[in-house]
């Protein structure tokens, strides 16, 4: 891969990847002044790390999913990873906060710190690691039990002594939800639209006070204005807490994060990290011509 | 604009072999109609005889009178308490130890091959012809371990009995429960253990209630086992400790089925009316429970 230049389009040469004879017209190579990257995956990005992904490889029984991931995730800010189907985002989404430990058969190499500590590391219960480090899912999961009941379970078996109403109604606000289901809070949860349940499903796990929330494709069972209130309700969550996004839709990346981390799988059906940097300049300048490729719509 | 003119030919009725395929098609659902009719019939028609064989004995002194040697003074009262006494005793060891059986399966047991092998004879176990497990019952609760013919032998016995399906139902019971409730119970920082009681068995419970009565109901019925471990047929007390002989309904209607005198089997119809109606009891509730706990 070349460095990034600041030579004008018409007269820099053109990188060619791994897998093609002709090589490829790229974009403007302006860099942009915050970033600098020196390489299409090698950043860091300038705020604290709330995680620091160290040479991850998550592997399925034989089959290597991932392969050797490298990436600080900045506090409280947005970062969103996006690449083609079967690219590995998910499960790099999931060993954040060791759900990916459920799968039989799943171990890792490599490791993840959080607050210097190996999240992987030998006395870490994972049960200590999901309880800061939550997670909102793909389908809406509300529990079979009553909107009170949804926000107040996991402070409840995290052994919560504080006052519950006031818990659920500061959790059920922070997630927008609270002027619409003030009324009756001893509805079920299931009652609720699909929009609803998930900014329930981000109330519930607001309520144990992670530091990062993970979300796996939040919106992608949601109608479109549904879709527009989560990410509305995103940007204002990262004013106080780290947020890691799984999306296959660009544009909600492109609208919503600070920084975009873009993976593909290639022939050997494992997954890497391409290209990770601002948000802005992905978009834009991406340098990495398999991430421009996906961009713009050339595949996936 | 192209309009399409009337043809004196055309219709939309069933014409050909169209009309043939739903001949066919209307025929088959009367006959699946007539298959599923045949048990109902036959039902109805075993019930109707029973019922004109047995309804006369029926009376407030059927139920309090001991068996005796002159049928029309015989009564079903030892065996409904004997009854009564054994399928109490087998539900408080039955229930605790199939769901913590079927839990220990679902959720936490390895996924090995010892696993696969426990489930395949839990299996097979379930398909055991009860008078084994009479055999079984005798040879270790009745006379190993010293407890005689008594209800807590029988009660052990009707419990490995009964075990087998009753883990599997609640098996599968807690298998319905989706899996998407127990990531987001344990995304929250929910232990294995809190998610299993708070989300897994709250929603397998109707299943589980379900599959329990179902395997009480066959208890209800059985009679090869407990014959063998020596349920005797005349029993004129009432039970009032585990380690009493005993005797329960199902035995007493065979030993009126096998006596000479024609009256003993109007005794043993009236017996069977009986056990229909706790049977059909213990069906309408699990059924009925099933409903409330889905609302």
């Amino acid at each position: 891969m070349s460095e990034a230049p600041t030579t004008t389009p018409a007269t820099e040469a053109t990188p060619t990847y791994e897998g093609t004879a002709t090589p490829r017209p790229t974009m403007s190579r302006k860099s942009v002044g915050a970033s600098q990257r020196t390489a299409p995956d090698r950043f860091t990005p300038p705020e604290p790390a709330a995680l620091e992904v160290r040479d991850l490889s998550v592997y399925y029984g034989k089959k290597m999913a991932l392969s050797g991931v490298s990436m600080q995730i900045p506090v409280k800010k947005i970062t969103a990873l996006i690449g083609p189907s079967g690219c590995g985002k998910s499960t790099l989404l999931r060993s954040l906060n060791r759900m990916n430990d459920l799968i039989p058969g799943a171990r890792i190499t490599g490791a993840v710190d959080y607050h210097g500590h190996n999240l992987y590391g030998h006395n870490v219960d994972p049960v200590e690691v999901r309880r800061r480090i939550g997670m909102v899912f793909q389908k809406p999961n509300p529990f079979p039990k009553s909107i009170f009941e949804n926000v107040a379970f996991g402070a409840r078996v995290n052994g919560y002594k504080g006052d519950y109403n006031e818990l659920v109604e500061r959790s059920l606000r922070q997630a927008a939800l609270w002027d619409e289901v003030k009324d009756d809070l001893k509805k079920s949860g299931l009652a609720l639209s699909g929009g609803q349940q998930q900014r329930l499903c981000i109330a519930r796990a607001l309520a144990v006070s992670p530091e990062i929330i993970l979300m796996d494709e939040p919106c992608s069972a949601l109608d479109p204005i549904a879709t527009l209130k989560i990410e509305e309700l995103m940007r204002q969550l990262a004013k106080d807490y780290t947020i890691v996004i799984v999306t296959h839709n660009m544009q909600q990346a492109a609208r919503v994060s600070d920084y975009t981390g873009f993976f593909l799988a290639g022939e050997a059906a494992y997954g890497q990290l391409i290209e990770y940097g601002p948000t802005e300049e992905i978009f834009t300048t991406p340098m990495d011509p398999r991430t421009e490729d996906y961009i713009t719509g050339r595949f996936g | 604009m192209a309009v399409s003119l009337p043809d004196e030919n055309f219709t939309l009725q069933a014409t050909g072999r169209v009309a043939r395929r739903q001949a066919i098609s209307r025929a088959s659902k009367w006959v699946l109609l007539a298959a599923s009719l045949i048990g109902v019939v036959v039902l109805i028609a075993l019930m109707t005889d029973t019922v004109i064989s047995g309804w006369s004995r029926i009376s407030w002194s059927f139920f309090t009178s001991y068996p005796s040697r002159f049928a029309d003074q015989a009564g079903l009262r030892s065996s409904f308490i004997g009854s009564i006494w054994i399928l109490s005793l087998t539900i408080v060891f039955v229930v605790p130890i199939a769901i913590a059986t079927a839990i220990w399966i679902e959720e936490f047991a390895p996924k090995t091959r010892l696993l696969e092998f426990v489930k395949l004879n839990l299996a097979n176990l379930a398909g055991v012809p009860s008078i084994i497990y009479g055999v079984l019952g005798l040879a270790i609760f009745v006379r190993l371990f010293g407890w005689g013919s008594s209800i807590i032998a029988g009660s052990f016995t009707l419990f490995l009995m009964i075990l087998p399906m009753t883990v599997i139902a609640s098996q599968e019971a807690i298998r319905q429960v989706p899996p998407s409730l127990r990531q987001g119970s344990l995304a929250l920082g929910a232990t294995e253990w809190q998610t299993v009681w708070y989300h897994v068995l709250p929603g397998a419970l109707p299943g589980i209630i379900t599959g329990v009565i179902l395997a009480l109901a066959r208890a209800a019925g059985e009679t090869a086992a407990l014959i063998m471990i020596g349920a005797f047929t005349f029993i004129a007390f009432d039970n009032t400790s585990i380690w009493d002989s005993f005797t329960t309904m199902p035995i007493q209607v065979y030993n009126w089925t096998v006596r000479p005198q024609e009256a003993f089997r109007q005794n043993a119809a009236a017996g069977i009316l009986v056990l229909m109606v706790v049977v059909l009891t213990f069906n309408t509730a699990a059924a009925a429970l099933r409903e409330r706990f889905r609302n």
